[in-house]
């Protein structure tokens, strides 16, 4: 029985010590993490704020950085308000907004139909919009000794990642790469394991561009055949930087922290384009607004032939509602929403991988986050 | 195999019939350290560039000589006994060496961050791609949360195990046996949905750190029942029937004397129910919101827990992020490590100690 | 409640009686209000998957056990388990054939072999990697044990290929398959097998080892007779409560596997996916349509789980009859 035991007082004397610890822990915490040396956090001036609050905002996570940076700086500003963003995935972001669980929803896509009309429920005198905020780029990223400036364009990168090139010197390559020395070496081509915004827009652009080499329809569900998998930006950033010979796609803040080569692609321009974020600028200039009113979701054209223009681009939206938001939370959301938009906003997440919003559609976002009731 | 024949040359008259021949006392150890050098060598010849390779050939040659060597000189039997000796400290090794590989990899990963500051402070006002921050809103957190549900979970745990061992006769506690079993085995992911759907979705509450515990009972529960029920079958009947002889109803009988005389097993069983549900990742993800702030209220507004603070600093896939990644891995295990600390002095201190 | 007993006499005493009698009551029906109430979330659990379930049955072109693709979002939504259920029974029962002989390797060593100083601290370690979460298996697995683990990938592949199930087809990929993740499920329950069956070794009855070793066996001997066949059924519980974590793992299994809808009997191919690794990986960017179609994928893997537990449950009763216990 486990009952005959040297009583031994050691154990006793730890453990008491170890949860006296853990609990007076528990009296002693602090939130203010001000810094000297804080980053160049942009001056008060910069941020109206408002009414102190918080604001809760949950879904995708290609923004993560984006609103991570927003909320630093306007936390810093305004005391007494903090912003609360969860990256559980636009689809649960959607869920919870329309549930008026969250006060805005980050999304890689614009909403359906379908949730623009379950929105009315929550917004009750108005609907769901979508307005771009954060553009970013999605960089094709590989892993191969020697090979510095790969150009790849649609339908090569349709064939690695749907298996049908399985070679680094298929001619295919070759033939965008004539002076790099491409390995005999088996590619190991990586995509996200779970369903993305980033995929979807990486199909969207192989849908659009490679000539029927890529044969399913654009969806946040991986459908090529073959190759490997990774969980998150994170994971397929960790295997590319791991296997050697790999490629995968992440956006491009991925491929800056991690020191991953990004290849350029060709669209049909005079020559092949950089992923970098003034060349995926000009392709957010040539945007088209697809909503209407204050609804600004926009179309991309992945299949741009323009000089300098990166075609694999994504945007994210932040979804409110245009009239109807929860009165308590309001004031804070547009203050929140007006600094993001501003130069000074647009500005912060230009250096963390993302692409400042062209002048023109900044502009009317700011009208419609103004217009906001 | 000299010295075995040697022996029995010395003393023939005393050994025969009761011993037979036996390798020397430091045979296992020389074994090994020959295995190893097998292992090592084969490794370093054939270029295997795997170190896992090399301890599995040294295994293999460990198991195989002490078999071979035995059988020649001790003979079959012995030689069986030695084979199920050198295997079972190789499944020693084998579980040892992953296991302090794990330990050792989070603690070398992890404590160049863990300091004071950092156990002190949340991430409030931090940056994910910039040093700094803690996770004292995470720890505090998983702290409350792990609080509520064992407020829940203990007490329903431990009167469903009264139930089931002093009064549980017929159909109810049959099925309520079998189904404490299937409950062992609800995948995590699966209550956080359950939860999500009925106290989010469809009673319409906020996510809250009470949330999280909801899911992380539901989790606990049967942990409590199967490790209380064992340790109520262990108290002897004698000391029930004689406290009915006295006179004692049967609920003050399991109150005053069964459950005293089991509660050192029972809070250790409690304590490591606990310590399961600590790591939990995937309930807390989807019901606890997660924050960067300290919530003193579990019961509004968004709160952070610790395996959800790893896992996010897990995705931030920077350098900063993985450090506090691994550092507050390094506070969780020091925690559930503590817990369980607790509940080892507790068990000593509270059993009765045994008349021998 | 009129007719007193002999012995009892005296208001007092009466009064005492019937306060015990209601306390009695009080008592049972607390505990048995206990038992019931956890039926009732678990009638609930099933409940609830189910109607969810058949929510998304109808929205389903494919064969729901045969289909490999999981696209419940798809203009013409197509979802299957046929890959998930492969996947997880295949890393379970890697992780079981690994994990188990292993766990009452070293319950024994534990119990029996080793010297009562090392024996001792060992065990409370096993006990604390028990509670070591599972996010961190997961981040060790990826970040630290794949690596690790294409030699040792390649050299199966090389002596073992023959046996089709340990051929690497994929030369020049991170060994992410369900091997790997087999392995580290089996690291991850390792610990809980130990544990209890390590418990149950140590009840053997003293009287018979003694005996065993008093007509003259061995260690191996003694235990063979006297210790294995009164631990059987504490380890098969034991097995069962590992078996049930490793059904289960969401995080760990999600981090190493490279998951694709494909089933291949090629264990060391990156590829497949388990069932809580899918709901994980699906979920948040799921539209209604696609929640649903998890959910079910939820009762698939309830299902399998009971089934589990109820053959674990048979076997330990109709071992009891011949263990000699008790």
């Amino acid at each position: 029985m486990k009952l005959q035991r040297n009583g031994r007082s050691k154990a006793l004397a730890i453990g008491a010590m170890a949860l006296v610890g853990s609990l007076s822990l528990a009296a002693c915490g602090s939130d203010d993490n001000a810094d000297p040396k804080a980053s160049g956090a942009p001056s008060a001036a910069a941020i109206a704020c408002g009414k102190a609050g918080q604001l809760l905002g949950a879904g995708s996570t290609a923004q993560g950085n984006a609103i991570d940076t927003w909320k630093v700086a306007f936390g810093n500003a305004c005391a007494g308000s903090t912003i609360t963003y969860s990256g559980g995935g636009s689809g649960a972001g959607v869920q919870q907004f329309n549930q008026g669980k969250v006060a805005f929803a980050g999304s890689d896509s614009a909403l359906k139909e379908a949730d623009v009309t379950a929105s009315k429920e929550i917004c009750k005198t108005g609907q769901g919009i979508n307005l771009p905020l954060v553009a970013g780029l999605i960089s094709v990223i590989y892993n191969v000794d020697g090979v510095d400036n790969l150009v790849l364009d649609g339908p090569a990168i349709a064939g690695i990642f749907d298996s049908k090139i399985v070679k680094w010197n298929d001619p295919a390559i070759a033939k965008l790469n004539p002076t790099a020395k491409l390995p005999d070496a088996e590619i190991q081509a990586v995509h996200r394991s779970d369903d993305s915004g980033t995929t979807e827009n990486l199909t969207k652009y192989l849908e659009k561009t490679s000539g029927g080499a890529w044969p399913y329809k654009a969806s946040k569900t991986w459908a090529g055949k073959g190759g490997q998998s990774a969980a998150q930006s994170a994971g397929v950033s960790a295997q590319v930087k791991q296997v050697p010979n790999s490629i995968s796609y992440a956006e491009l803040s991925f491929a800056q922290t991690n020191n991953l080569k990004s290849a350029a692609i060709a669209t049909g321009a005079s020559k092949p384009v950089e992923a970098t974020a003034a060349n995926a600028a000009a392709t957010f200039a040539k945007a088209k607004i697809a909503g209407t009113g204050s609804d600004l979701a926009l179309t991309l054209d992945y299949a741009t032939k323009e000089e300098g223009s990166y075609p694999l681009v994504l945007v994210t939206y932040e979804i409110v509602c245009d009239k109807g938001n929860k009165a308590e939370t309001l004031d804070t959301l547009k203050s929140f929403l007006t600094y993001a938009v501003s130069d000074a906003g647009q500005q912060a997440i230009g250096t963390k991988g993302y692409v400042p919003l062209p002048k023109e559609l900044s502009e009317k976002v700011k009208t419609a986050v103004t217009a906001l009731a | 195999m000299s010295t075995a024949t040697d022996s029995v040359a010395v003393a023939p008259q005393l050994r025969r019939g009761l011993t037979t021949n036996r390798l020397p006392s430091w045979a296992p150890a020389g074994i090994a350290v020959l295995s190893i050098v097998i292992g090592v060598a084969i490794g370093l010849l054939g270029s295997l560039d795997s170190k896992i390779q090399w301890g599995l050939l040294a295994g293999l040659a460990f198991v195989g000589l002490t078999y071979g060597l035995s059988a020649k000189v001790e003979g079959r039997r012995q030689a069986k006994d030695r084979l199920a000796t050198s295997v079972v400290w190789l499944a020693f090794v084998l579980a040892v060496i992953p296991l302090a590989a794990l330990v050792f990899y989070t603690v070398q990963q992890g404590a160049s961050v863990v300091d004071a500051r950092f156990l002190n402070h949340s991430m409030k006002g931090v940056l994910q791609t910039e040093a700094g921050g803690g996770v004292y809103h995470a720890l505090l957190g998983t702290l409350m949360q792990v609080a509520l549900a064992t407020a829940m979970a203990a007490p329903i745990g431990l009167l469903t195990a009264v139930y089931l061992v002093e009064y549980g006769r017929g159909r109810l506690a049959k099925a309520v046996t079998f189904f404490v079993d299937v409950m062992t085995g609800i995948p995590s992911i699966v209550a956080g949905l359950f939860i999500l759907s009925l106290w989010i979705l469809l009673f319409g509450f906020q996510y809250s750190g009470f949330a999280g515990s909801l899911a992380l009972a539901i989790l606990m529960v049967p942990v409590v029942v199967r490790s209380t029920e064992e340790m109520l079958k262990l108290v002897p009947n004698e000391l029930r029937e004689a406290s009915y002889a006295l006179g004692v109803p049967k609920w003050k009988t399991i109150l005053r004397v069964v459950l005293p005389t089991a509660i050192g097993g029972i809070t250790t069983g409690v304590m490591l129910a606990v310590a399961r549900i600590t790591g939990e990742t995937a309930p807390v993800m989807m019901l606890v919101f997660g924050s960067d702030i300290i919530n003193e209220n579990p019961f509004e507004g968004p709160q952070q827990s610790l395996p959800l603070y790893i896992w996010q600093q897990y995705q931030t896939n920077n350098d900063f992020g993985y450090a506090r990644a691994w550092g507050a891995a390094l506070v969780l295990i020091a925690f559930v490590m503590a817990l369980n600390l607790v509940a080892r002095g507790i068990a000593r201190w509270r059993s009765p100690k045994s008349g021998h | 409640m009129t007719s007193s007993p002999p012995v009892a006499s005296g208001g007092r005493a009466r009064r005492g009686r019937s306060d015990s009698r209601r306390g009695d009551s009080i008592f049972f029906n607390l505990s048995r209000g206990s038992g019931v109430l956890l039926l009732v979330i678990m009638a609930a659990i099933a409940g609830f998957l189910t109607y969810r379930s058949f929510l998304s049955f109808g929205h389903n072109e494919g064969n729901f056990f045969t289909t490999f693709e999981w696209l419940p979002d798809a203009p013409v939504p197509t979802f299957g388990i046929a890959v998930l259920v492969f996947g997880t029974i295949a890393s379970s029962i890697i992780a079981m054939v690994i994990a188990v002989p292993v766990a009452v390797g070293v319950a024994l060593f534990i119990s029996h072999y080793a010297p009562r100083r090392i024996a001792q601290p060992f065990a409370y370690l096993v006990d604390l990697l028990a509670a070591v979460p599972s996010i961190v298996y997961g981040l060790w697995g990826a970040l630290f044990l794949v690596p690790h683990m294409s030699g040792l990938t390649s050299w199966m592949d090389e002596y073992l290929g023959w046996t089709y199930i340990f051929d690497s087809t994929k030369t020049g990929a991170a060994p992410r398959s369900l091997f790997t993740v087999g392995i580290v499920l089996a690291i991850m329950i390792l610990p809980i097998i130990t544990a209890v069956s390590r418990e149950v070794f140590k009840q053997a009855p003293r009287m018979h080892e003694e005996a065993a070793l008093a007509l003259g066996a061995t260690r191996w001997e003694m235990i063979r007779t006297a210790v294995l066949p009164f631990g059987r059924p504490g380890v098969i519980s034991a097995s069962m409560l590992g078996l049930g974590r490793a059904l289960g793992e969401t995080i760990a299994v999600a981090t190493v596997l490279s998951s694709s809808p494909v089933l291949s009997l090629h264990l060391m191919d990156p590829g497949g996916g388990t069932f809580a690794q899918n709901i994980a990986l699906r979920f948040g960017e799921a539209g209604e349509n696609g929640r649903n179609a998890l959910m079910a994928s939820g009762l698939v893997l309830f299902v399998i789980t009971l089934l589990v537990n109820g053959a674990a449950r048979m076997i330990i009763a109709r071992r009891k009859e011949y263990s000699g216990a008790n």
